[in-house]
């Protein structure tokens, strides 16, 4: 069947089976890879994209359920510029990561999340991010880099 | 993990996604948000020919007044229900199950109607339905019906929902802004209930309904009825384990399971004052 979304800006038609899952569909059909999969399980968050504004975990959903919808993935954060979205530049100060890997889905978690919480406190940070794991367990700096992101963008 | 191959049909109305229930039969699987059918189709543990796709039926996404109830769309969403200013005045207990859900990306897809006929007994807000006395509002071939949430839950995944049948609406009372609480015991931040534990007040009443204590959620009648006769909420909360069947899984045992409903109807009561 044929998937038609907006990702990044950039109007995308692909022709996919129903069962492709979305994170599927980004990383092959589009070959937009930032977005990671991690446990595919719905657990770890590794693949959070924003769909229609709202954080979603990619590996949980049909392609064909976002079709003629917008998507935003971490390759659609930064100006073209290159400048970081300020939610980037915090995790880049704050060393918000460890191996990286689920840093993706963390960036893109928080951008949902301050969106709906614009000053979060810490315990606020940490229960909204309960949907993304750090395998490393890099918790610390990964708050302090998005309660630093909520500050920048007051 | 890749499901099985479907076919996929997006329903554009209630009608539609009736019609496409009756033409294909027990092949057929409704989708809402998906936050429970698709993990299970990864896994293959559900592996239906036919999805049909009602989660864009926008106008089965509501949260209204009806009277001396709330009437809540089908396909509202979590986010939706734990946002909502009118369930933060009439039914604080629902929005504050509701918040509890999985996670925000999870509450951002998962809707009230899709956790209702999913009728899993770890699920949050079925449990909560119960303690209200819930009404479901269903739609099929043959018209209309309306199942109280008492007789809803049958078995394991099981519910009195027909298969060419389409859960619509959920109708609760108005039970206030406060006299609740909800008591979730796991061991990682979104993880299911291990045990859970909802204490509500429905017309000066104390309602209890537990989560993950047998193949479906359970109202605590033994507790309700000693709060009735006089006990007190610690004597009370001793009879939380009775009438249950709980699951033994690497998470706990029975006993431990039988523990914890005592202990988290006992704070749930406390909190709720």
């Amino acid at each position: 069947m044929k998937v038609t979304t907006t990702v990044n800006g950039t109007r995308q038609e692909h022709d996919v089976e129903p069962r492709t899952l979305l994170v599927h569909y980004l990383r092959e059909a589009c070959g937009l890879t930032g977005t990671k999969i991690g446990c595919d399980t719905s657990s770890c968050g590794a693949c959070t994209i924003l769909y229609e504004g709202e954080s979603v975990k990619s590996c949980t959903m049909f392609a064909a359920q976002a079709d003629g919808g917008t998507i935003t993935t971490i390759e659609g954060l930064a100006a073209t510029d290159g400048t970081l979205h300020p939610v980037q530049q915090a995790f880049h100060e704050n060393h918000g990561l460890q191996c990286g890997y689920c840093t993706a889905g963390m960036v893109m978690a928080t951008v949902g999340f301050l969106q709906e919480n614009p000053a979060p406190s810490e315990r606020d940070v940490r229960e909204g991010l309960e949907g993304n794991l750090c395998r490393c367990t890099g918790y610390h700096n990964i708050v302090k880099a998005v309660l630093a992101a909520s500050e920048a963008m007051q | 993990m890749i499901p099985a191959a479907f076919d996929y049909v997006r329903a554009d109305s209630a009608d539609a996604a009736l019609a496409a229930l009756q033409e294909h039969g027990d092949d057929a699987k409704l989708l809402a948000g998906g936050m429970s059918l698709i993990p299970l189709m990864k896994l293959r543990l559900a592996t239906p020919g036919v999805l049909v796709d009602v989660g864009r039926l926008d106008d089965l996404s509501y949260i209204r007044e009806d009277g001396d109830q709330i009437a809540i769309g089908a396909l509202t969403r979590h986010r939706d229900l734990e946002t909502s200013d009118l369930l933060a005045k009439q039914c604080g207990v629902l929005r504050s199950v509701a918040a509890q859900v999985g996670d925000n990306q999870v509450r951002h897809r998962g809707t009230l109607g899709g956790s209702v006929a999913h009728g899993d007994p770890a699920s949050d807000l079925p449990a909560a339905l119960l303690a209200l006395d819930a009404t479901f509002a269903v739609r099929g071939a043959s018209g209309e019906r309306t199942i109280a949430a008492s007789d809803f839950f049958r078995g394991f995944l099981e519910t009195a929902l027909g298969p060419d049948e389409l859960l619509t609406e959920i109708r609760v009372p108005k039970a206030g802004t406060n006299g609740f609480n909800y008591q979730k015991f796991n061991r990682r931040a979104q993880d299911w209930a291990i045990v859970g534990a909802v204490a509500a007040t429905v017309g000066g009443q104390k309602r209890v309904a537990l989560v993950n204590m047998g193949a479906t959620p359970i109202r605590a009648h033994a507790v309700e009825q000693a709060l009735q006769s006089g006990a007190s909420v610690a004597d009370a909360a001793q009879h939380a384990a009775e009438g249950t069947e709980p699951p033994t899984d690497l998470n706990a045992s029975v006993d431990y399971r039988e523990h914890l409903a005592r202990v988290l109807v006992r704070r749930a009561l406390e909190q709720a004052g």
